[in-house]
């Protein structure tokens, strides 16, 4: 409001203040498109036939709707020599994300809890310690992780693409939590301790009831990072268990003979769609986590 | 140890001693096994590349030592040239290029307008997106044949020639072009917090001094986002070295190597060439440069928050 009076002395040359907003609007509008038009090609192109597709405009709207591009990209498309689309492959990204997320942010629920309410000596150490996992380049790791999959039997694997989300994951969900938590005060945890309560009391009906916030931060973070994550699946996972982005990867590289634009455009949006479908519904706790975690990492 | 803890400590002795000497260190024991995987698949991991880097390995590690051979044949290596003048073309573009854009709208978007949640999740929804998927997108639209070049030629510009992609000189910007598309809104959301944090107080002052509107921001509430800037520096860097997977989706490293990165270079030495030593090599450089540039600004946050 005081910035509103604050803008206010500057606008007293009216005609020329409402010819800048309209210039304003105008750039903000131009961006918008900006960011929009490869989503839009991308949904007009997978509903276009390829005669469409050559003979038509890269941003025209398709003139005679067809659904077979997305059929195709579902069931039948070719990754690599298998032709069932990317269906097996969501499902692979199921699997992988489900428990990866469910058990990184445990983990990191618990360690923030310990970390900050139940400080001992050398925690902080271990914080540090802990949190250098979010910055290093995870090709550091890509060549001894693939040889310690191997020993444990879990090379080519979906639960060995989960151990390896977990692990890099615990740096970024303890952050989350801990930075969380440093800011609620200690005094219910002292109450709590007095009237007898012990640790994991503690934490289930206090400190996971009161985090509900981080807890949505947090997954929807380790989500969208696990999901998109495309170097521990291309490196780890064989043509079986690969997740949806290599799949995409592979439906586009290896289409022999005709390039199939609209198969292709089908399938990067069905990919996509999980995490855009969450950024939508939860743009806020995104957003949040976003410049929690990338400015740490 | 507080009274607290003390007592605590008494009321579990009744349960027998054993319970007691879990009870009291429980926080060290459930943060143990987070610890112990850090220690091995991040400390560990770490040490073992280095280690690596150092020896003769070829196909399978081999543990003797050799110096700095595999340094010393990295830097013989033409295709390693190519990453990393590719990773200051396409980092300092695409640092440049999302600073400028994710500047100006925060500033746009800080005026007060209407549908700002709106267009605010617009201009970030491509954050939430794979790389694959936007590097699958922007692979069709600027095709040579059908994509862009075909809807400027149907403008009329017949002579229009749009072959970034498939130029060895040019394929590399198209990497920046998809880059800068995709994280630029992370920018602008970045310092458009960082607007909303500044005190109104200060407009209002430089307004009744007679400041116009752009000069309060270059003058006064730019400089005072320094913090903001460093860490959208610090994050888009980081983005820009680990760089994989819009290269691989976009181009695949390609016309040839021509848009390969460091990332993309050691992935091609560990699993296509085989070369582990080179690899790791290579891993060592990238973790070093991100080092460089994270434990400066770390050391600067931590001593700023201490202050």
């Amino acid at each position: 409001m005081i910035a509103g009076q604050a803008h206010g002395i500057v606008r007293q040359r009216s005609l020329f203040t409402a010819f800048l907003r309209a210039g304003l609007f105008l750039v903000l509008g131009l961006f918008a498109l900006y960011y929009l038009l490869p989503l839009f090609v991308m949904l007009a192109t997978s509903f276009k036939s390829l005669e469409e597709i050559r003979s038509g405009s890269l941003i025209a709207l398709p003139r005679a709707i067809t659904f077979a591009p997305w059929v195709s990209a579902w069931k039948s498309a070719c990754v690599g020599v298998q032709c069932e689309g990317l269906r097996p492959y969501m499902l692979n990204s199921v699997a992988m994300v489900a428990p990866a997320v469910a058990i990184s942010t445990m983990l990191g629920a618990i360690n923030g809890f310990a970390l900050t309410k139940f400080r001992f000596p050398g925690s902080n150490a271990i914080f540090a310690l802990l949190l250098l996992g979010c910055f290093i380049p995870f090709q550091v790791v890509l060549l001894p992780m693939a040889r310690m999959l191997g020993l444990m039997g879990l090379a080519g694997s979906i639960p060995g693409l989960v151990l390896v989300h977990v692990v890099y994951g615990i740096a970024f969900t303890t952050l989350f939590f801990r930075n969380f938590l440093v800011g609620i005060s200690d005094s219910i945890v002292h109450a709590a301790r007095i009237d007898g309560a012990g640790f994991f009391g503690i934490f289930l009906r206090i400190i996971v009831p009161m985090s509900l916030p981080a807890f949505v931060v947090t997954v929807i973070w380790q989500f969208t990072q696990i999901w998109n994550d495309f170097l521990f699946g291309v490196a780890f996972t064989t043509s079986v268990s690969s997740p949806v982005t290599v799949a995409l990867n592979n439906l586009v590289a290896s289409s022999t003979g005709v390039k199939e634009y609209n198969v292709d455009m089908a399938a990067a949006i069905i990919a996509g769609l999980p995490t855009l479908l969450v950024y939508v519904l939860a743009g806020k706790y995104f957003i949040r986590g976003l410049s929690a975690g990338a400015v740490k990492g | 140890m507080s009274t607290q803890a003390r007592n605590r400590d008494l009321a579990a002795a009744g349960r027998g001693h054993w319970w007691a000497w879990i009870d009291a260190r429980l926080p060290q024991i459930v943060v143990a096994p987070s610890l112990a995987a850090s220690l091995l698949f991040v400390y560990g991991f770490i040490a073992w590349t280095v280690y690596i880097s150092f020896t003769r390995s070829g196909v399978l590690p081999r543990y003797d030592i050799k110096g700095l051979l595999q340094y010393e044949r990295l830097w013989d290596t033409p295709r390693w040239y190519v990453a990393i003048e590719n990773l200051f073309v396409f980092g300092g573009l695409f640092i440049a290029g999302c600073m400028a854009i994710g500047i100006i709208l925060a500033i746009l978007l800080d005026q007060r307008i209407r549908a700002e949640g709106l267009i605010r999740t617009i201009y970030l929804y491509p954050m939430a997106l794979s790389f694959i998927v936007t590097g699958t997108a922007w692979k069709w639209i600027l095709n040579p044949g059908l994509g862009i070049e075909q809807l400027v030629q149907g403008w009329g510009f017949t002579g229009f020639e749009f072959n970034w992609l498939v130029d060895r000189d040019m394929a590399i910007y198209t990497v920046v072009i998809a880059g800068i598309w995709q994280s630029s809104g992370f920018v602008m959301a970045l310092f458009l917090a960082g607007l909303r944090s500044v005190d109104d107080e200060i407009f209002k002052a430089a307004a009744i001094d007679g400041a116009s509107l752009p000069r309060i921001y270059t003058t006064i509430i730019l400089p005072a986002l320094r913090p903001v800037f460093l860490s959208a520096l610090v994050v888009l860097a980081h983005l820009a070295i680990k760089s994989f997977d819009l290269v691989i989706a976009l181009t695949g490293g390609g016309p040839g190597v021509a848009t390969d990165l460091p990332a993309t270079f050691m992935y091609a030495m560990a699993f296509q060439r085989s070369e582990l030593g080179l690899a790791a090599a290579s891993a060592v450089m990238m973790l070093v440069t991100i080092f460089a540039i994270i434990i400066p600004y770390l050391y600067s946050e931590l001593r700023g928050a201490r202050r």
